[in-house]
């Protein structure tokens, strides 16, 4: 359904991404994991547009996206949910939700996805009109998945969702991309919590110094040797 | 009691036009994330166009606002679009790059003003000019009262704008927070460009409104720039709602200094009011309005 292959990417002279290639294929919930500064935050801002690559190809659904601008990326269901949520703070949860559907069929579902998004978080409907920077930080969270569903992504990316929440929270943001799954949606996950979502996974894959150093499911990677050093610490 | 009131309404009239002067640079400095120094030049460019649709057309100056409007946000778009935006773009280039061109593009309308219309100092004499409405014993100029009201429904549909249609949101989103933003699908570059033509139309819409009351003269924009600079720093910079608080706290400051003090201190008034809210509200008036 989607694949990367052989990415270069560079901020500048600093060639951030090595070669990268990966696929997800429809309905997997794909992990890339790493340390901080490994790259991954910087595939999905080059999948979505953001970033341009130097050489390398992206494509989905067999037709290359590798050049496409951001606004185009997001008609064709591809939808980044990006780092530390950055929602419009100032704003308000219902517009923070407007915002994510401007374009093609989301904006015309408006009120239809957006019901389901109060479903799916019944806890953004109480506070639909307040401003959302006075959100605690799991409902900051909520509020960017749901901004993310809001523009019917077929595959949803999204980076670092448990970033500065509680443990007990981290589990609730995991449920809920299941339960997003279930939907028929398919995700691509950036994490550094690389125990939680490797249990939970159908792959993944290790981002090391802007290169992909292993693959596989999850269970193979927990069982990994080099994987057990350097991240989970046993 | 009666001059008092008096003030306090005359300056609230004239601090209505400022309020939709300090929107439009409010605006500007939210998303560009610059000061205009411009500001004030681009309402005398509108003051200038109202003045020759007076008198060459006889187009009533109230009138004229529907073409001053989308004359100047045409004309706002391209300075912004070939002028401004090429330094945004580059990140490069330090911020303040941006400025010091809004700087020489005030020069350079003010010296474009003063070759083709000269220096004379110019104002239009229409039926209503020195028409006073009375309430009790307070008049009101009648050009005032109808600019206040016209300004009062601008800002009305300005803020439906920006609360209540896409567009509008995309604008306030762009200025919150222009990497999001962009990952919703929003140009910020045309955002941009747009919003500067925005900003540029209000601050039209107001040079038509006080060309009946005020005089016009090419050196009118540079003091405008200055008082647009007042009212967005009182309003707590890039507060919407702030710059209308600032706009009528500016009017009726000078409104005050020019009936206690000396009907030539009134510039100077604003201004010592401007220092005292740097001093003691750094934060402007926004911490008043919370918005």
């Amino acid at each position: 359904m989607f694949k990367v292959e052989k990415v270069n990417m560079s901020y500048g002279d600093l060639q951030v991404l090595w070669d990268v290639s990966f696929h997800v294929n429809e309905g997997e919930i794909v992990v890339l994991v790493g340390a901080n500064g490994a790259g991954k935050s910087s595939v999905l801002k080059t999948i979505s547009g953001l970033q341009q690559v130097s050489s390398g190809l992206i494509e989905y659904n067999g037709e290359d996206i590798t050049k496409t601008d951001p606004a185009q990326i997001i008609k064709k269901g591809i939808v980044h949910v990006p780092e530390a949520r950055r929602l419009f703070n100032e704003m308000t949860v219902e517009e923070n939700l407007i915002m994510g559907s401007l374009h093609g069929e989301a904006k015309i579902k408006r009120k239809e996805t957006m019901e389901k998004c109060y479903d799916l978080f019944p806890r953004l409907l109480e506070r639909r009109k307040q401003a959302a920077g006075t959100l605690s930080g799991g409902e900051q969270q909520m509020v960017a998945v749901a901004r993310g569903i809001m523009s019917l992504p077929k595959l949803l990316m999204l980076d670092e969702p448990s970033l500065g929440l509680a443990p007990v929270l981290v589990q609730d943001i995991f449920d809920i991309i299941k339960g997003i799954r279930k939907q028929g949606i398919t995700v691509l996950l950036v994490e550094q919590n690389v125990q939680t979502t490797l249990r939970f996974c159908d792959r993944a894959y290790v981002l090391e110094n802007g290169k992909i150093t292993l693959d596989g499911t999850g269970k193979e990677l927990l069982n990994n040797e080099h994987v057990r050093e350097a991240y989970l610490g046993i | 009691m009666d001059i008092f009131l008096q003030s306090l309404v005359s300056g609230l009239l004239i601090g209505g036009l400022y309020a939709i002067i300090g929107i439009g640079m409010t605006l500007i400095m939210g998303v560009l994330k610059i000061i205009n120094l411009a500001h004030g030049q681009i309402l005398m460019v509108a003051m200038y166009i109202t003045w020759v649709l007076w008198n060459f057309l006889g187009i009533d100056p109230y009138l004229s606002i529907f073409i001053t409007i989308p004359l100047v946000f045409v004309f706002a778009e391209g300075l912004s679009k070939y002028l401004l935006h090429p330094l945004i773009e580059k990140d490069s280039i330090l911020p303040e790059n941006q400025v010091l061109m809004t700087v020489g593009i005030g020069m350079v309308l003010v010296e474009l003003a003063r070759s083709i219309f000269t220096s004379d100092y110019r104002s239009i004499q229409t039926s209503y000019t020195e028409k006073s409405l009375y309430i009790g014993k307070i008049s009101l100029s009648f050009p005032l009262v109808i600019a206040f009201i016209i300004a009062i429904f601008l800002t009305i549909g300005l803020f439906y704008l920006l609360s209540k249609t896409d567009l509008g949101r995309s604008i306030r989103a762009t200025s919150q927070d222009k990497f999001s933003a962009t990952l919703m699908g929003i140009s910020a570059g045309k955002i941009t460009i747009l919003t500067y033509g925005l900003g540029s139309a209000l601050d039209a819409a107001a040079g038509s409104l006080l060309l009946p009351v005020y005089y016009l003269y090419p050196d009118v924009g540079p003091l405008f720039t200055v008082k647009a600079f007042v009212i967005t720093i009182l309003g707590g910079l890039g507060s919407t709602v702030g710059a209308i608080a600032g706009g009528l706290v500016l009017g009726i400051a000078e409104t005050f200094g020019a009936t206690y003090i000396s009907s030539g201190y009134r510039d100077a008034t604003g201004l010592v009011i401007f220092l005292i809210v740097l001093v003691f509200f750094p934060g402007g008036l926004k911490r008043f309005t919370k918005v």
